[in-house]
């Protein structure tokens, strides 16, 4: 048992994958000697060497194009975007080598990589540095979507990601970095796909994922106080999307809402609402409720961007003011 | 080349005729069995992609093709001088580069004719063709990306010494899109074992590359911003091909990091199916077509005192096999519809949930 920072759980979980696997390799902007522009990959330089931990220039294609040409010859490779804004300068690479090369090749190659990447609000550095961009990745079919909400998450679902052969984004929150937690001893390995129910309730359930997670959990507390039992779900990976989870959840409360960091239009939410509409409608009670960032780039400053992306007071107004 | 600016047209009016520079023989000490290797590719690479296009003209094949006519001396003469287990990367102007890594051509046919039999099980087309288990590592239809991917290929083989050498083949065009810049510097401060061979055929599609280039050659005259030798080779001579590639090879091979060849040649026809490239200059394409790779080896060979019976013989048997090929293609089922999901992931499913 050991307690863990979300940030050094990073470096934890990579470590303990290198370790495992010595043809395991990891690049990309300042990750090396550097140790991380968030410090989350410091000591893999010192542990690894250099020829297994490399730093690169500001080339984003160039980063993932490597990747993922060592990746279809075998080698199973982590690259690091630094902060999830940057997969648009390399969204071809992304969206249509690293996610399509299997299909079209029909099967010639795997592409054993995870695309590690810093994602989210909360540090107020305006509009190019603090989205919240899973859904860009959720919509393109051949990638593999994670988002982990605590330390433990991070090792477990990092190892996860490495040891899968198909191509993983794999979102770390900004805003996570400094919680910490007790982590078990030993090898730490999660599955992909599988979500987790984090609070049980009847009365609604919440579908939350990375940052939102634990305002979803503080939510159910004070929602609690006003008679509404809440059941909290982390959603952890978006593709695989563990669908049963949440309909059987929702079968037993009746109502579902989803909290979102992205803006409004195409969150992931959206598609859960779908789903639920239409393989759980005669199980709910009220309609589906979205609490989301709204439909705008994120404003800097403090209160704008508090104001912004979902806090616990909106999600406990919003559900109680829907609540019928 | 001038523009005029005020009507922001190009001037064509004023461009010089790019045409070919035949310096002759370079009397290279290459051992017969080589000069009729490199005919023999010459021959395959021309017949297989004639018989792709008459198969396009019968709408046998279809969405679109991208020839390599008249440029075949290119990939003729690097495949001759890769290694078995060297990696090829090539564009959605790629038919060539699959073959001259050894790939089927009865895989490529079946391929244009989205066959069950074709490479990829009809799932890629003409644009995508790929032979991984050969070394055929694929062909992309993005200008850019594949550059960024060769260096991938070249790393692995570096980090498992393997000695082995990616070739990424692309046309002018591509020199003017970030990916190139982003894969050279990444390349040379790695010292990758990676060879960039920009076929520079003049034109970037419809448009004459020198209308849109800083600098007269594309790719050679970028090689000095990435400390790299500036190589400029008539691509349309598969002796001077095939001798640097030998080269670049070696020194990639050696550790002596990555090379950018930019080789000069010309397409026979247009960009794609759809352009009959009506762009360019009357006397411009009489005089590519008159250095025509295949008849310009020919006529060396023949100097040389090789049989007219021997490249006769070399012919018709690349025809047969030509032949057959189209015929095995044609005999090949449609891909079952159950192959629509398959092998999007490793597990061979395409599921996205629970």
């Amino acid at each position: 048992m050991a307690e863990l920072s979300y940030r050094d759980a990073v470096s934890y979980g990579i470590a303990q994958e290198m370790r495992r696997d010595p043809n395991l390799v990891f690049l990309g902007e300042d990750v090396a000697a550097a140790g991380g522009v968030f410090k989350t990959t410091v000591g893999l330089l010192d542990e690894f060497g250099p020829k297994r931990v490399r730093d690169t220039p500001i080339s984003e294609q160039a980063i993932l194009g490597a990747a993922a040409g060592a990746a279809m010859t075998g080698v199973p490779v982590i690259a690091e975007i630094m902060f999830s804004d940057f997969l648009a300068v390399c969204f071809d690479l992304v969206a249509n080598e690293i996610a399509k090369l299997r299909y079209m090749t029909d099967g010639q190659v795997s592409m054993p990589i995870v695309i590690r990447t810093a994602n989210g609000a909360g540090s107020r550095f305006g509009a190019q540095h603090s989205q919240s961009v899973e859904n860009w990745c959720m919509m393109i079919p051949g990638l593999k979507v994670v988002a982990p909400s605590t330390p433990e998450d991070v090792v477990g679902l990092m190892a996860a990601s490495i040891r899968d052969p198909d191509p993983v984004v794999f979102f770390e929150h900004k805003s996570l970095m400094a919680t910490k937690a007790t982590i078990p001893d030993g090898e730490i390995v999660d599955e992909l796909g599988k979500a987790r129910i984090l609070r049980a309730g009847s009365d609604i359930t919440i579908v939350a994922l990375a940052l939102m997670v634990p305002r979803a959990m503080a939510a159910a507390e004070r929602l609690a106080e006003r008679g509404i039992s809440a059941e909290v779900i982390d959603l952890r990976t978006l593709v695989p999307l563990d669908t049963q989870t949440i309909l059987r959840s929702v079968e037993r409360t009746g109502r579902l809402a989803t909290v979102e960091e992205n803006p409004r239009l195409c969150g992931w939410g959206a598609e859960i609402a779908s789903l639920v509409a239409h393989e759980a409608f005669w199980s709910l009670d009220a309609p589906i409720v979205r609490i989301t960032t709204p439909h705008i780039p994120l404003p800097a400053a403090n209160n704008l961007e508090d104001a912004t992306i979902p806090s616990i007071d909106k999600i406990v107004d919003t559900i109680v003011s829907e609540w019928a | 080349m001038s523009i005029e600016a005020d009507q922001g047209v190009y001037d064509y009016s004023t461009r010089p005729l790019r045409t070919p520079d035949p310096q002759g023989d370079p009397g290279l000490a290459l051992a017969d069995e080589t000069r009729l290797n490199l005919y023999t590719r010459l021959q395959e690479l021309r017949q297989l992609e004639k018989r792709a296009y008459d198969m396009f003209m019968q709408n046998l094949v279809k969405g679109t093709s991208h020839l390599s006519l008249g440029m075949e001396a290119v990939s003729a003469g690097f495949g001759e001088a890769m290694r078995a287990d060297d990696y090829v990367f090539a564009t959605y102007r790629g038919h060539a580069h699959t073959l001259s890594k050894g790939a089927p051509m009865d895989g490529v046919l079946a391929e244009l004719l989205g066959r069950q039999n074709g490479l990829m099980g009809g799932k890629g087309g003409s644009m995508h063709l790929s032979d991984v288990a050969r070394g055929m590592m694929g062909s992309y239809a993005i200008i850019g990306a594949h550059l960024t991917l060769a260096n991938g290929t070249a790393w692995s083989a570096q980090l498992r010494d393997s000695g082995q050498v990616t070739v990424c083949y692309f046309g002018d065009g591509t020199t003017n899109i970030g990916a190139f810049h982003e894969a050279l510097n990444f390349a040379a401060i790695w010292d990758l074992p990676v060879v960039f061979v920009c076929e520079n055929n003049l034109y970037m599609e419809y448009t004459p590359v020198d209308f849109i280039t800083a600098v007269d050659h594309p790719a050679a005259d970028r090689a000095s911003a990435y400390g790299l030798e500036r190589i400029v080779i008539d691509g349309n001579d598969v002796d001077a091909v095939y001798d640097t590639a030998l080269r670049v090879l070696e020194r990639a091979r050696s550790g002596g990091g990555p090379s950018l060849v930019e080789a000069l040649t010309y397409r026979t026809g247009g960009h794609s199916r759809a352009d009959p490239g009506k762009y360019r200059p009357a006397d411009e394409v009489k005089a590519w077509a008159e250095y025509d790779p295949i008849v310009v080896y020919h006529q060396r060979l023949l100097a040389r005192g090789f049989g007219e019976e021997t490249l006769t013989e070399i012919t018709n048997k690349v025809a047969d096999r030509v032949d057959q090929a189209t015929e095995a293609a044609k005999a090949g089922a449609e891909p079952e519809l159950d192959s629509i999901f398959t092998d999007l992931w490793a597990d061979g499913s395409s599921a996205w949930r629970n």
